[in-house]
C-alpha cells in the first residue's frame, strides 16, 4: 500500500474518480447544484478527449476534426427527438453508426496522408459537416435547435444535469477502464508502435493502415457519445459544436492532461473547463490569458499534468525500480 | 439563363478572391515548406493587418499610407512572434505547432475584441477607386481591379524574389538542407525570421486590402485561413507557384459555386430546398475539392520540386 501512496500518478486517478462519484451528493447536500452541471460538462468533454487520445495519443494521428463526431452525436439526439423518437438506445445506436461510418469513409481518405495533410483533411471534413448542419434550415440551421425531448433509457431520462452526470460518469469510467486495457493489449501495442515507427511495424508483419483506421473509427464513435451527453445537458444542439475551435479545444485538453496516457484526458478536461470557469469569473476576456497559457504549454514540452504527477512519483524514498515503472507514459513525438 | 456578363463578373470576383487567398497562402506555404511549420495564427496576422489598415486609413486619410502601415505592423508582429515563440518550435512536431498557434489565435482574437470592441469596423473604399471601370459593356468596381492588380504584382514579385535574387537562392537552399546552409555561414535563424516576417507582411497586406470589401472584426481571419490552408494543400505544400494556381482555382470555384450552384439546384429541386442547400453545397465545394485532390494526389497538384 505504501508503494501506491508514493505514486501520485496511480492514486490520483482513483481518488479523483471517487471524488467525481461523490460530487453530486455533496453538491446537493450543500445546496450548490450548479456544480453538477459544470462537472457534467467536464465529464462529457473528458469522454471526447479520452476518445481523441486513442487516435492522437496512442495512434499519433493528429485529428483536427473531432468536433465533427461530437456534433453528429448531438444531432443524433436532436433530430430523432424533433420527430418524436426519444428512445435513448436509438440515439446511441444512431450516434455509433453515423460516427463509425463517417469515420470509416473519411478515415480511409485521410489516412492516405500523414503530417500536415492529415491535420488539414480532418479539419476539412469537419468543416464540411459544419456547413451541412448550418444548411439544415428546417432544423434551425445556424441557430441550432432546442431538444424536443431528452433521451429516455427505460425509466431513466437524461432530462436533468444530475442524470447526465450519472450517465457521463458511467460512460467515462467504462471508457477509461477500456482504454487502460486497450493501451497495453496487442491492438494498443501495435498502434503505439506504429506511431513511433510505422515502417518497422509493417516489417514485423502488422499492416499499419487497418490498425489506424480501426482506432480512428473507435475514437470517433466514443467521441460521438460525448455529443449525446452534451446535447442532453444543454437541451440544445448547435452547429457551433462542429466549429474548428471545438476540435482545437479537444487537442488542448488531451495535451494539457498528458497525451498518450490513460487518465490524462480526464485531468485535462477538468483543468481546462475549470480554468475557463475561474478566469471567466474575473474577466469576460479570459481567452487573452488562456491563449498564452496554451502557447507556454506547447513551448515547455508536453508531458501534461500526468507527466507532472509521474515526476512526483520519483520521490527520494523510492527505489529506482518502482520509479522506472511509474514513468511509463511515452510522450515522445513522431510525425 | 446564365448571362455572359454575370459569368464574367463572377469570374473577376473569383479572381479577386483568389489573389487575396494567394497573399495569405504564399506566406503559409513558404513557412511550411522551409521551416516545416504549421501556422494557424496566420489568419490572426491577416486580421491585425485589416485593423492596422483601417486605423491607418482613418488617421492618415491616405490609402497607400494605410497599406504601408498595415504591412509594417504585421511584419514587426511577425518578427516578434517568430523570435519569441515560433522559432523555438521548428524542431518539434506538428502537434506542438497546432497547439501553440491555436493559443495565439485565441489571444489575438480576444485582444482585438478588447482593443476595438466586438462590433465590426467598416472601412470605406478610397475615393479615387470608388468608381467602376467599364468592361465589355458592364461596370466592375475599380477597387476590385486594384486588388487583382496588387495580387498579380505580388505573385510576379515573389517569383522574381525566389528565383532571381540572392535571398531567394538562400530560401530555396534552406528548404532543401537548412543545416548545410547554416554550415556555409548563412545566419539561418535570421533568414527564417525574415521569411516569417515577409509572410506575415503579405497576410497583413491581404487583410488591409480586404478591409473595404469585408467588415473588419475579431475572428475574421479564421474562415479565410482555413480556405488558405486548403489552397496550400491543393497546390502542394511548400510550392509558391502551386499556391498561386491553387488560390485562383479555389477562388474561382468557390465564387462560381456560390452563385451558380443555388441557381442550378433551383432547376432540379423545390425553391426553398434549393435556397437552403445551395449555399451549403457551395461552402462544401472547396473542401470536397481538397478531399478529392488529397485522395488522388496526396502531394498536391503542383508540388514543389525539391533537390
Amino acid at each position: 500500500m505504501t508503494s501506491l501512496l508514493h505514486r501520485p500518478s496511480h492514486w490520483v486517478p482513483l481518488v479523483l474518480m471517487a471524488a467525481l462519484a461523490a460530487l453530486p451528493f455533496v453538491a446537493q447536500a450543500i445546496g450548490q447544484p450548479f456544480y453538477i452541471a459544470l462537472v457534467a460538462r467536464m465529464l462529457a468533454y473528458a469522454v471526447a478527449a479520452s476518445a481523441l487520445n486513442l487516435a492522437l495519443g496512442y495512434g499519433g494521428m493528429v485529428g483536427f476534426g473531432h468536433a465533427l463526431f461530437m456534433g453528429i452525436g448531438s444531432y443524433a439526439v436532436a433530430l430523432p427527438a424533433f420527430h418524436g423518437a426519444d428512445n435513448g438506445l436509438l440515439h446511441i445506436a444512431i450516434t455509433l453508426l453515423a460516427c463509425g461510418l463517417t469515420a470509416f469513409v473519411t478515415g480511409l481518405v485521410s489516412l492516405r496522408t500523414t503530417g500536415i495533410g492529415f491535420i488539414m483533411i480532418t479539419l476539412a471534413f469537419a468543416q464540411m459537416g459544419y456547413y451541412l448542419f448550418v444548411s439544415l434550415k428546417q432544423y434551425g440551421g445556424d441557430d441550432g435547435m432546442t431538444l424536443a425531448a431528452p433521451s429516455r433509457l427505460g425509466p431513466f431520462t437524461l432530462g436533468s444535469a444530475t442524470a447526465v452526470y450519472a450517465a457521463g460518469f458511467v460512460v467515462l469510467a467504462l471508457q477509461t477502464w477500456w482504454m487502460h486495457r486497450l493501451r497495453s493489449a496487442p491492438f494498443g501495442m501495435v498502434l503505439r508502435a506504429a506511431r513511433q515507427n510505422p515502417r518497422r511495424v509493417a516489417a514485423v508483419g502488422f499492416p499499419v493502415l487497418p490498425y489506424r483506421l480501426a482506432a480512428y473509427v473507435i475514437s470517433a464513435m466514443l467521441c460521438g457519445l460525448s455529443g449525446v451527453l452534451l446535447a442532453n445537458l444543454n437541451a440544445f444542439a448547435s452547429p457551433a459544436t462542429l466549429s474548428w475551435s471545438t476540435s482545437g479545444d479537444l487537442i488542448v485538453i488531451v495535451v494539457l492532461g498528458g497525451i498518450g496516457t490513460v487518465f490524462g484526458p480526464v485531468l485535462g478536461a477538468i483543468a481546462f473547463l475549470g480554468m475557463e470557469e475561474i478566469l471567466k469569473a474575473y474577466t469576460e476576456h479570459w481567452m487573452v490569458v488562456f491563449g498564452p497559457v496554451i502557447v507556454i504549454l506547447a513551448l515547455v514540452g508536453r508531458t501534461g499534468l500526468m507527466g507532472a504527477l509521474a515526476k512526483l512519483d520519483r520521490a527520494p524514498s523510492q527505489t529506482p525500480a518502482t520509479a522506472k515503472t511509474a514513468a511509463t507514459p511515452a510522450v515522445q513525438g513522431g510525425h | 439563363m446564365i448571362s455572359g456578363t454575370l459569368l464574367l463578373a463572377q469570374l473577376l470576383n473569383g479572381l479577386q478572391y483568389g489573389v487575396l487567398l494567394f497573399l495569405l497562402a504564399a506566406g503559409l506555404t513558404l513557412v511550411f515548406g522551409i521551416m516545416s511549420f504549421v501556422n494557424l495564427a496566420h489568419g490572426a496576422l491577416y486580421m491585425l493587418g485589416a485593423y492596422a489598415g483601417a486605423i491607418g486609413y482613418e488617421k492618415t486619410g491616405s490609402f497607400v499610407a494605410a497599406l504601408a502601415i498595415a504591412m509594417a505592423a504585421t511584419f514587426l508582429v511577425g518578427l516578434v512572434l517568430e523570435r519569441l515563440a515560433i522559432s523555438r518550435l521548428y524542431r518539434r512536431d506538428h502537434l506542438d505547432h497546432v497547439l501553440a498557434t491555436f493559443g495565439l489565435v485565441m489571444f489575438f482574437n480576444e485582444l482585438a475584441r478588447i482593443l476595438w470592441g466586438p462590433q465590426p469596423y467598416f472601412v470605406s473604399v478610397p475615393d479615387a477607386l470608388s468608381g467602376t471601370v467599364e468592361l465589355f459593356g458592364f461596370n466592375y468596381p475599380s477597387y476590385r481591379f486594384l486588388i487583382i492588380g496588387v495580387g498579380l504584382a505580388v505573385a510576379v514579385g515573389s517569383y522574381l524574389l525566389i528565383h532571381k535574387t540572392r535571398l531567394g537562392m538562400l530560401i530555396r537552399a534552406g528548404s532543401v538542407n537548412p543545416a548545410m546552409v547554416g554550415a556555409l555561414g548563412v545566419n539561418i535563424g535570421l533568414l527564417n525570421a525574415v521569411l516569417f516576417g515577409l509572410g506575415a507582411m503579405l497576410a497583413g497586406l491581404a487583410g488591409a486590402m480586404a478591409g473595404p470589401i469585408l467588415s473588419v472584426q475579431s475572428g475574421m481571419g479564421e474562415p479565410v485561413l482555413i480556405t488558405a490552408l486548403v489552397v496550400i494543400v491543393v497546390g502542394g505544400i511548400g510550392s509558391v507557384a502551386g499556391a498561386f494556381y491553387a488560390a485562383l482555382i479555389i477562388g474561382v470555384a468557390d465564387t462560381l459555386g456560390r452563385t451558380f450552384l443555388p441557381m442550378l439546384l433551383r432547376q432540379l429541386a423545390d425553391r426553398s430546398v434549393a435556397d437552403a442547400a445551395g449555399p451549403a453545397l457551395a461552402s462544401m465545394l472547396v473542401y470536397l475539392l481538397m478531399a478529392g485532390v488529397l485522395a488522388w494526389r496526396p502531394q498536391g497538384l503542383f508540388p514543389a520540386h525539391k533537390g
